[in-house]
């Protein structure tokens, strides 16, 4: 099977057709260097994105920001928020913190991002 | 500044002050205290230090300067603890309301009323604003719904409000593309995000991770020609526009939506130097400065957005150091001694940053350039030309006006310039 993507490493912006054969990548054309083949063999068998988004603080006017400790699969973005709309916490809370563990079954906590108080 | 003995008495004197402490701000104001100034004061509007990070809670943030991916807060909150360590003085909550020339500077605050500063020098770290709806002319009733991105920004990530449901997207600079995927995350619908050039100034990043893994579309070459609406916006109409950038008939969309972000650019804020008669360059609507951040005017230095928009906060505090370290070097009495030369814009460039460049008697030190490209250049090269005479080159595989162009000129460059005018030019 064949995807076309624009690689994402640079501002070039390389247009790749990426053969994908059994779950595995095949063949890249169109890339101009070789962080082109590994970004495509990311993103064409398991593509992977950060979630940044804010939780509800108990008891306070204003959100907390929060963010995926590490990438997490695409598809899971949208079950993630979801996860994150319900998830409420209370201060104080601090950067790094935890609020949310295994979010999704993804094995990634969700951490803080600020401090409040 | 005449003054009655009774205000005189008032005056408080510091030796380096700083307008801002957002990343410019405390990057400037850390430099200052290492390189030995006790005396500093940082003047920030806000009640919070950390300037419009604290708003961008996605990540991608620090690369170059942590070498690891942050999300704005985290960035911030780096300087703002540095800040605190070295026991910074910050007042927060205080506009400044007045420099002039001779580094006297009006502010007030809540808390203590007017405040009147005498210093030593200034760093202007005031940042920049978003262009608003008043300045694109774009016909249509003033019904509620249109917000800067960055408005609605703050609305969702620091307040936790929803501006509205279905959306529009003016402009394709990179916080315009931020806030479509943050408003789809948050359950809105964005159906399109337009951009009235044939390219987009975001980053490829943000095209594919905020646009296309949406299926939001982006019409390149396309404008909002209509804003339509009583109370609250009801819908937009988008058309093609032709080489000149005026709509084709025949080519409109209508989109029903309640919400129309624009991200339609920035521009530094820069009363405040204007009222200390800096002088200003109408390419970067910054101030003229020399290689080491001072103005046209002795003692005032400026750097981060309000000097130049850029495109990377990491690039923003790494100016800011060098800011912050030659405003301690000039209240220490460290004299910068030899002659200047202009740094132009030749085809291709726009806003070369510093516009001017000391040629010491002493020793040099390598000077970092920076323009933003007119246009799109493919297997170009960025030529430094003293007259006739190329002094330093750089080859790329591309330029667009969306990342800003860097390149350093070594002391033994500097040292070989033979005074006249020196223009920075691409060629494809």
């Amino acid at each position: 099977m064949e995807q076309q993507i624009t690689c994402i490493n640079c501002p070039v912006g390389c247009r790749m057709t990426v053969t994908v054969e059994d779950g595995k990548v095949t063949n890249v054309t169109g890339n101009t260097c070789k962080r082109g083949v590994a970004y495509a063999e990311q993103e064409c068998v398991a593509p992977q994105r950060m979630v940044t988004a804010v939780i509800t603080v108990a008891d306070r006017k204003t959100p907390v920001s929060v963010k995926t400790r590490t990438p997490i699969p695409k598809v899971k973005i949208f079950e993630c928020m979801k996860q994150l709309a319900n998830t409420e916490v209370k201060a104080p809370v601090h950067m790094g913190d935890v609020v949310c563990a295994n979010v999704c079954g993804t094995g990634v906590d969700v951490i803080a991002t600020k401090t409040v108080e | 500044m005449n003054l009655s003995p009774e205000l005189r008495s008032q005056v408080m004197y510091v030796d380096v002050l700083i307008v801002g402490a957002g990343p410019a701000g405390m990057a400037a104001a850390i430099a200052a205290r290492e390189a030995g100034v006790d005396n500093l004061l940082v003047l920030e509007r806000e009640q919070n230090m950390g300037g419009i990070l604290r708003q961008c809670i996605h990540n991608g943030f620090g690369l170059h300067r942590f070498k690891e991916e942050l999300t704005g807060p985290e960035y911030a909150q780096r300087d703002i603890d540095k800040v605190k360590e070295l026991g910074i003085e910050v007042r927060t909550g205080t506009t400044v309301l007045s420099i002039d020339e001779d580094r006297f500077v009006t502010a007030i605050s809540r808390d203590k009323g007017v405040q009147m500063f005498e210093a030593g020098a200034i760093i202007l770290a005031m940042g920049c604003r978003e262009r608003p709806r008043g300045a694109l002319a774009t016909p249509g009733t003033r019904c509620a719904g249109v917000y800067s991105a960055g408005t609605a920004q703050k609305f969702v990530n620091l307040e936790g409000y929803m501006p509205g449901k279905r959306c529009v997207i003016l402009g394709s600079g990179d916080i315009g593309l931020i806030m479509a995927r943050r408003m789809t995350l948050q359950g809105a619908k964005v159906l399109a995000c337009v951009e009235l050039m044939p390219y987009s100034s975001g980053l490829n990043r943000n095209i594919v991770q905020c646009l296309q893994d949406y299926d939001i579309p982006l019409y390149l070459s396309h404008t909002v020609i209509d804003i339509e609406g009583k109370e609250r916006l009801s819908g937009v109409t988008v058309a093609q526009v032709d080489a000149n950038r005026q709509p084709i008939p025949g080519t409109e969309k209508h989109f029903d939506c309640d919400t129309l972000l624009l991200s339609v650019g920035l521009i530094p804020e820069n009363e405040l130097t204007e009222m200390a008669h800096v002088e200003m360059s109408a390419l970067t609507a910054g101030a003229i400065v020399d290689d080491s951040l001072q103005t046209s005017k002795e003692g005032i230095f400026a750097c981060g957005n309000v000097l130049h928009v850029h495109d990377l906060v990491d690039f923003v505090s790494a100016e800011s150091f060098k800011a912050g370290k030659a405003a301690a070097e000039y209240v220490q009495g460290k004299k910068r001694v030899g002659k200047y030369v202009n740094l132009k814009d030749g085809n291709g460039v726009r806003g070369v940053v510093p516009q001017k460049l000391l040629v010491p008697e002493g020793e040099a030190e390598t000077v970092q350039i920076m323009f933003r490209p007119a246009g799109v250049y493919k297997n170009a090269t960025v030529r430094v030309m003293d007259g006739d005479r190329e002094v330093a080159r750089l080859k790329k595989l591309i330029f667009t006006p969306g990342e800003m162009a860097e390149l350093n000129l070594k002391p033994e460059v500097i040292k070989g310039l033979s005074g006249g005018d020196v223009t920075i030019q691409i060629e494809q």
